[in-house]
């Protein structure tokens, strides 16, 4: 057990890419947490593609001990967290866990759309916030502007901010120091009946599920029976410990300790992040307040390429769910792709994340439909229906109307750029609500649409701005909208892959654009063929594909035999990657290009 | 044994060439020297080597391709068809062809493969047009080509000539008067191949370098294509195959063994051959290197590379392919007893409604459009199979 007095809890939050993997790496290492010889750059960041894309995804906790200069040992659980917007979620639960937060800013390049939102978020959990501004060893790095920027554009004090190289080490004892002076004790009543939050689970393929927990009040032991107060399921423990980072078995928890621990609980569904976790016997009078779960708010149709890869896919994605409740899957069947699933995502990095892995991990080829965000269908007999899939839209002769997603959106960006921003987010439908300056720099605040930012908003966002730009969003509310189906219609007959939800007045550009592509992306037949886009019947762009005229080999002596019939053999393969509408077939390509919009 | 009664030919490859073309992507190489006596050897292994293997078989043609056959000299031509006369029955109207390129052949030369059988010659002219000519690395001119083909006509009655056609900056009106100038010199057979940029070639690496100026595009091909059809049956010599145009009765014996899928023994450096054995077919292929072909005959004893039996699929493939190439098609009857399934007709429809396939009973041909998109309908068909 531990004083509460000795225990520091903390996250360290920060925008993209600012350093929080890497000051946790010093943190571990300066503790001799982890043996010099163990360490590796960003070690908490175990998957695969956080690895290669350097970037978290899942936010990691690890206990260190700190012998601090006044002479104590302090236990510290410091929690690194993901900088991207869609993995949002795992900060602010993770703060819940905790009673501060360090929070990095790069030197070099300021305070950005995310540091913005996760002060907000730890405001909101009434955390103490210690400012550090990271990367001073960059030639680039204005620790002096940057800390000028924090007070004008956050209100922070950051007079005493910890000026650190998180890469070199420069600073880190401040750090320390700075976190058992600066940051608050835990409280708790070791005496009290056990209230434990349940922080996070994830699957385990020795382990089975993995929880972990914040014990506020009580102790949890080893075998003791608990009850988790919102599924009313009850478990025996069977192993308890801490992580540092990996998992040392510890006999109990005391109050203000984070630990983990397992009780054959089958699936990572089976447990509520920010469920109270009490004794069976003996439980706690109330519950904590606990948390919304995640909702994913763009969902996309993922098919296999092969029909034969249905299986393994459905296989996959029930792994791929084991460990991440955020991501809903449904089986759908497409008369363009056959069958497959409609899965929720997070957001698009979240997309593009679950269907690499899919791919990688599983070794399987799939196709991505146009993601979408979820529209509410007002009907006309008072029904009110969630829209996941443009192609389940009903006859518009029962809907009264349609509502969609609106976020409100942070972009901090460079004077220079604010010109092309507010341009693009003005042919994004979105409304200005605020726009400031701290310095050179503008914040725009936008209320937009969220079906117009999950296509390539970020994409277009870094490109006018040569990846200057910052933006952060939260989901605002449903609004009404003049919205409607857009069919594409190939040789005359609907694909339902591409049909999509769009704004009545942007349909014409939509499907003009649209149209356009696909004329490039399918390959010439022996006939022409029409493209159009329609709304319902009433077709708002054409383009006809040429038939081939000539594609014929001029000269074929006996030896050609086998290379001609070789080509046949790999075109026979090609089709394969091609679907089938009516007499036409439309390379997979043409569905993920299509989508991709360029204005 | 009983001679077998599928039509067979036999193919000679000769590898060399007095210089190598910009689009010819055939099996051709320039060497300084070629011992010619040890080539005919290596030949003569190999017709024996397979004669032995195949059985009796009555030659309905022979045909010395390349590279450039015309420079072999006429007692290596001679020790090969002695060869083949004695190992294997020759028709009595047996076609023997030697493909002569105009730069290497005078009417001595003529007169010295005639005397060893050869009884018809497929002149390489590609252009008369000396500007083309050049254009296209030829080492002739039109003159040359011209008085060459006078010499071979003191020698041999059938003669064919090969032009090539949608060439850099080719208009229609200049291609109709080239074709014209062809036509004109009266000749019994015909090949007009549109320049193909292929593969590995000088005009190819030219090509993706952008550098290859003035090709025609798809239109002017199309028209190009069907300006040559039209004249060439306006001068009784209609196509029989995509790019061979022939007078009624003068059509290549040899390459329709090919089309047909007939039986061929393919000898030489990179040739191909298919044989037909027990009801097996089987694919042929010898090393590509010509210095590799005959260490390989002359010391293991056989110049074959790999041998691949074919399923009935392939074989099946095979007559789809190279059928719809000609204009008399395929017997579809004969291609379901090689696989054992019904092709369902109803299937052809699409294409019989697009004009480019014609149907009776079991009979199917593309027409002239058909033939313009052969590939997709190879495609198509071929998809029927299964
Ligand atoms: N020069 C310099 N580079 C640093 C420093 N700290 C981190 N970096 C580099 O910055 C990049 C991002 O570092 P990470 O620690 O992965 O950043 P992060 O905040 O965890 O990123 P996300 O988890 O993706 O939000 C890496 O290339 C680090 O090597 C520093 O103090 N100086
Ligand atoms: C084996 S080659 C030539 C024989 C001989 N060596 C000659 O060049 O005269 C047969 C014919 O194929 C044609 N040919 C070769 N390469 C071609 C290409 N890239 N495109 C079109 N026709 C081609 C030429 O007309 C050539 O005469
Ligand atoms: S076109 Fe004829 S001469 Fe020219 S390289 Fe090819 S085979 Fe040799
Ligand atoms: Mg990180």
């Amino acid at each position: 057990m531990t004083q509460l007095d000795l225990i520091r809890n903390f996250s360290i939050v920060a925008h993209i890419d600012h350093g929080k993997s890497t000051l946790a790496d010093r943190l571990i290492q300066m503790t001799g947490t982890v043996a010099a010889r163990d360490m590796k750059a960003q070690m908490l960041d175990s998957m695969d593609i956080e690895r290669e894309r350097g970037i978290t995804i899942k936010a990691n906790t690890v206990r260190i001990e700190y012998p601090a200069k006044d002479g104590k040992t302090y236990i510290l659980n410091l929690i690194d967290t993901p900088g991207h917007v869609d993995f949002a979620y795992e900060v602010s639960r993770s703060m819940r866990a905790v009673e501060g937060s360090l929070l990095v800013v790069d030197a070099s390049q300021g305070v950005e759309a995310q540091t913005l939102a996760n002060v907000y978020h730890a405001l909101d959990a009434g955390h103490e916030i210690v400012p550090v501004l990271n990367k001073i060893d960059l030639p680039a790095a204005e620790p002096d502007r940057v800390k000028q920027q924090i007070e004008d554009v956050i209100g922070l004090d950051a007079s005493n901010a910890i000026p650190i190289s998180a890469k070199s080490g420069l600073g880190i004892p401040d750090v320390l120091e700075a976190i058992v002076t600066r940051l608050p004790a835990p409280k708790g009543d070791r005496d009290a009946p056990l209230k434990a939050m349940l922080v996070d689970s994830w699957y385990d393929a020795y382990l089975g599920v993995v929880v972990m927990v914040r014990i506020m009040d009580g102790v949890m032991r080893r075998s003791d029976r608990v009850k988790m107060m919102q599924t009313g399921a009850a478990y025996g423990i069977d192993k308890l410990a801490v992580l540092k980072p990996q998992m040392v078995d510890i006999d109990e928890l005391g109050p203000g300790e984070i630990g983990v621990f397992t009780a054959s609980i089958k699936q990572v569904r089976d447990t509520r992040v920010g469920d109270t976790i009490t004794h069976e016997r003996k439980p706690c009078a109330e519950a904590l307040p606990g948390f919304k779960p995640a909702q994913p708010v763009v969902f996309c149709g993922l098919f296999p390429v092969d029909a034969a890869d249905f299986e393994p896919l459905r296989e996959a994605i029930e792994k791929l769910s084991l460990n991440d409740a955020s991501f809903s899957t449904e089986m759908e069947t497409s008369a363009a792709l056959g069958f497959g699933f409609r899965c929720g995502f997070l957001g698009l990095l979240h997309l593009e994340v679950i269907r690499e892995r899919l791919e990688r991990e599983f070794d399987l080829d799939l196709i991505t439909t146009a993601p979408s965000v979820v529209f509410k269908l007002y009907m006309k007999d008072g029904e009110v229906r969630d829209l996941h899939n443009p192609a389940d839209m009903p006859d518009l002769t029962y809907v009264d109307h349609i509502e969609e997603p609106r976020i409100k959106a942070t972009i901090l960006v460079p004077d220079e750029y604010l010109g092309d921003i507010l341009k693009l987010c003005q042919e994004r439908r979105g409304i200005q609500l605020d726009l400031s300056y701290a310095g050179s720099r503008a914040m725009a605040v936008y209320d937009l649409p969220l079906a117009e930012v999950v296509f390539d908003f970020y994409d277009r966002l870094k490109s006018v701005t040569k990846g200057y730009a910052s933006f952060d969003y939260v989901i605002s509310e449903y609004r009404e909208d003049f919205l409607v189906k857009m069919s594409i219609l190939v040789n005359d007959e609907p694909v339902d892959a591409l049909s999509m939800m769009v704004h009545r007045d942007r349909a014409e550009a939509r499907g003009r654009s649209m149209v356009e592509k696909l004329k490039e992306l399918i390959p010439r037949h022996m006939f022409k063929i029409p493209i159009q886009a329609a709304i319902g019947a009433r077709v708002i762009a054409r383009e006809t594909l040429s038939a081939m005229r000539k594609d014929v080999t001029a000269k074929c002596y006996g030896g050609d035999a086998t290379r001609k019939r070789k080509l046949l053999d790999k075109q026979k393969a090609g089709k394969k990657k091609m679907r089938q509408f009516g007499k036409v077939e439309i390379p997979q390509e043409a569905f993920i290009s299509a989508l991709k919009m360029d204005s | 044994m009983p001679v077998s009664h599928t039509d067979f030919g036999i193919y000679l490859h000769w590898p060399f060439c007095q210089s190598k073309c910009p689009y010819c992507d055939f099996n051709s190489h320039v060497a300084d020297a070629v011992d010619q006596k040890k080539w005919a050897s290596a030949f003569e292994q190999e017709i024996s080597r397979l004669a032995d293997e195949v059985g009796p078989r009555l030659v309905k043609s022979i045909y010395f391709g390349g590279g450039t056959p015309s420079l072999m000299h006429p007692d290596t031509v001679d020790r090969i068809l002695l060869a083949i006369r004695r190992h294997f029955s020759l028709k009595n109207d047996v076609e023997i062809t030697l493909e002569a390129n105009p730069t290497s052949v005078e009417v001595g030369r003529f007169i010295g493969y005639r005397d060893a059988g050869v009884n018809r010659v497929s002149m390489g002219f590609q252009a008369l047009n000396d500007v083309d000519l050049r254009a296209l690395g030829r080492l002739h001119t039109v003159a040359s080509a011209l008085a060459a083909l006078e010499s071979a006509r003191t020698v041999f009655d059938r003669i064919s000539f090969d032009l090539i056609y949608a060439r850099q900056h080719q208009s229609l009106k200049s291609w109709e008067d080239e074709l014209r100038m062809a036509l004109d010199l009266g000749p019994t057979h015909l090949s007009l191949y549109q320049l193909t940029i292929e593969d590995g070639t000088a005009f190819a690496q030219r090509f993706n370098a952008g550098a290859l100026r003035g090709l025609p595009g798809e239109d002017l091909a199309v028209d190009l294509f069907n300006t040559t059809q039209e004249l060439c049956d306006a001068n009784g010599l209609p196509a029989y195959e995509v790019s061979n145009h022939a007078r009624s009765g003068q059509e290549s014996v040899h390459n329709q063994i090919y089309w047909r899928g007939g039986d061929y023994l393919g000898i030489g450096p990179g040739a191909h051959g298919r044989i037909t054995m027990n009801g097996n077919r089987f694919a042929t292929t010898s090393p590509k290197a010509p210095g590799a072909w005959l260490a390989s005959v002359l010391g293991s004893g056989s110049g074959e590379e790999d041998r691949e039996c074919l399923s009935a699929m392939e074989w099946a493939e095979e007559i789809v392919l190279m059928g719809l190439r000609t204009a008399e098609g395929i017997d579809l009857s004969h291609i379901q007893k090689l696989t054992g399934k019904k092709i369902d007709l109803r299937q052809l429809v699409g294409l019989k409604d697009l004009g480019l396939l014609h149907q009776e009973g079991d009979q199917i041909r593309t027409t002239l459009q058909g033939r313009l998109v052969l590939n997709g309908v190879i495609r198509e068909v071929a998809g029927l199979l299964v």
